[in-house]
């Protein structure tokens, strides 16, 4: 899977109470809806100019806070591929995953807001042609790998009817 | 080799011997959602198509915008009554409380696991449970299986000795703690707290420690049993329920962290993250348009019973709003009976119904733009409180309390000595 778009540039802890404020709490329900207020309280343009296929690219802590699996659900629905950051929480990380939004852990130093950038997710590769640099992710664990293969969680016990690793 | 509580509370739900970073499927004791993700949750039950596996042991709590301030919510309120009625699972609606207060009440045993799409479900390892905060997604696989996969965390030991002083108490320990620590210091970690101080602190106390775990990143907080809690599981009619939860004696852990309660000072996280601590003292020019008591942090009688002690007979600034809000039915029944909500009355608080009040910024206090809030609840994230243009403040009962009457950020230390 490559993935390509253009890098967004958060910085560190950003909450889900930044990604999907409390405020909205009602559009929970209504996930198009709350996705257009994805990330408002750190940058209030992002809903309004990603375009499909872009990154979001963080610092440390990417998701901490509230289990809201809404987070990653209304990140994925503004059409972004996938989430780089230094590291993420760990409720935000197993949320992701689930609900098939790729999220790598790698050096995000040498992104910048707008660089080109392409992912190799099963080679944990990140490629920064905005700088001509070669960036290598983590590598998810094995059962993640799969998660995301089969398109999340539910896709995936939907297939084999249980959970066995 | 020797194991840490969640080892062995992870092997003994896995049947065989795991150690941290295993990757595990695991059996669990009790599955919770609240309002807030439990719409999404039932939404993954549907599509999986399935019945839930233990309908008596999988519990949705209406919790978050409890009554409901909307019809949005409303409509997201009827969609767990009516999944609950049809599937048998349990429902706490509007005026029971917090899903974490009444698990701890009602339900949790030492030994167990328990899953919640609530990230504070860690409080429940107070009670030597392994209890950990999940998405709606993988709760709703867990409701139906009646399993789940777990990533065996390492362990910090936590190890606490000496007395805390007159004025503190377990909400200024695990400030301390998180702001040693800080906001990812332990991601993916168990937190196990211990020593000497631990033991002699009561089931609230300890319930607040496991309660913030996750502010450190930690995937729970867990204590070990013992007198204390036969007693409280007594109290709360499933004494028989106790078994001793230990860890060996030669168990593994990724870090040991020692602390000395006798030197700290009331503190208090400073916007806009948690693990941004100060003491209470440096905070005399901080002037609070809003001071919240409750929340699964520090809405249990005991807190109530520390702040009424610092309000009776007194009055709020007058340009300082309190809110209080009891975290369980139980707590409001408890307070009632020993004259508290009258105290409170008399010193100016509104009194909201048992809930997570206005914590989670939907209702019940949200702020105006550039308002300060001091709260006893566990997240001062920008927006947290329901606008982004407003601070919040975190500390204990005690110092949210002594601060009501001055108006500012205020030592409770100078109210007691």
């Amino acid at each position: 899977m490559i993935l390509k778009g253009r890098a967004w540039k958060f910085g560190d802890n950003i909450s889900t109470d930044l990604i999907a404020p409390g405020r909205y709490f009602h559009l929970r329900t209504n996930l198009p809806e709350l996705a257009k207020h994805t990330l408002e309280d750190a940058d209030p343009e992002f809903s309004k100019k990603v375009r499909k296929g872009d990154f979001i690219v963080a610092g440390e802590n990417f998701g901490l806070g509230s289990s809201r699996e809404h987070a990653p659900q209304i990140i994925k629905l503004s059409g972004v591929s996938a989430v780089l950051a230094k590291s993420f929480a760990r409720i935000f990380y197993r949320n992701a995953v689930n609900i098939g939004l790729p999220v790598l852990e790698a050096d995000t130093d040498k992104i910048d807001n707008g660089d080109k950038i392409e992912v190799d997710i099963e080679k944990g590769l990140i490629i920064n042609n905005s700088k001509d640099i070669k960036i290598r992710s983590q590598p998810l664990p094995e059962f993640m790998i799969k998660l995301l293969e089969n398109g999340g969680l539910i896709a995936y016990i939907q297939k084999y009817k249980d959970l066995e690793i | 080799m020797g194991k840490t509580i969640s080892e062995k509370i992870l092997s003994s739900h896995s049947k065989k011997d795991v150690y941290a970073g295993d990757i595990i499927v695991a059996n669990i004791d009790l599955a919770i959602a609240q309002d807030g993700t439990g719409p999404l949750t039932v939404q993954k039950i549907r599509e999986l198509n399935r019945a839930v596996k233990n309908p008596s042991k999988t519990i949705f709590f209406i919790d978050h915008a409890s009554p409901s301030p909307r019809k949005e919510l409303s409509d997201a309120h009827t969609i767990l009554r009516e999944f609950t009625i049809e599937s048998g699972c349990k429902l706490y609606d509007i005026g029971c409380g917090i899903s974490h207060q009444i698990i701890a009440e009602e339900y949790v045993n030492p030994g167990e696991i328990v899953i919640g799409a609530d990230s504070h479900t860690c409080t429940a390892g107070a009670l030597g449970a392994f209890a950990t905060g999940m998405g709606s997604t993988d709760i709703a696989v867990g409701m139906v299986l009646g399993k789940t996969w777990f990533r065996v965390p390492e362990t910090y030991k936590i190890l606490v000795t000496g007395k805390l002083p007159v004025g503190t108490y377990p909400k200024d320990l695990i400030l301390y703690i998180i702001g040693k620590l800080g906001a990812n210091g332990a991601t993916y970690k168990a937190l196990e707290f211990s020593g000497e101080t631990i033991e002699r602190m009561e089931m609230a106390g300890r319930l607040t420690l496991t309660n913030m775990a996750v502010e450190a990143g930690a995937k729970t907080g867990l204590i070990a049993t013992d007198k204390t809690t036969e007693e409280y599981l007594i109290r709360q009619g499933r004494g028989e329920k106790y078994v001793e939860i230990k860890p060996d004696k030669d168990a593994n852990y990724k870090r040991e962290i020692y602390i000395d309660a006798s030197d700290l000072v009331p503190l208090v996280s400073v916007p806009h993250r948690v693990d941004n601590v100060k003491p209470a003292s440096e905070l005399s020019d901080i002037k609070l348009d809003q001071v919240y008591i409750g929340t699964c942090t520090n809405g249990r009688i005991e807190d109530f019973r520390i702040a009424a002690k610092i309000l009776r007979g007194k009055k709020r600034n007058p340009e300082t709003r309190l809110i209080i809000a009891p975290a369980s039915k139980d707590v409001y029944e408890k307070a009632l009976e020993e004259g508290l909500i009258k105290i409170f009355l008399n010193a100016g608080a509104t009194i909201l119904p048992p809930g997570c009040g206005p914590c989670v910024g939907v209702h019940g206090g949200i702020l105006g733009n550039g308002e300060i809030c001091l709260s006893t609840q566990n997240r001062n994230f920008k927006g947290r409180m329901g606008n982004p243009d407003a601070e919040i403040y975190l500390a204990s009962p005690a110092t949210a309390a002594y601060s009501a009457l001055s108006g500012v950020i205020s030592d409770p230390q100078e109210a007691m000595l």
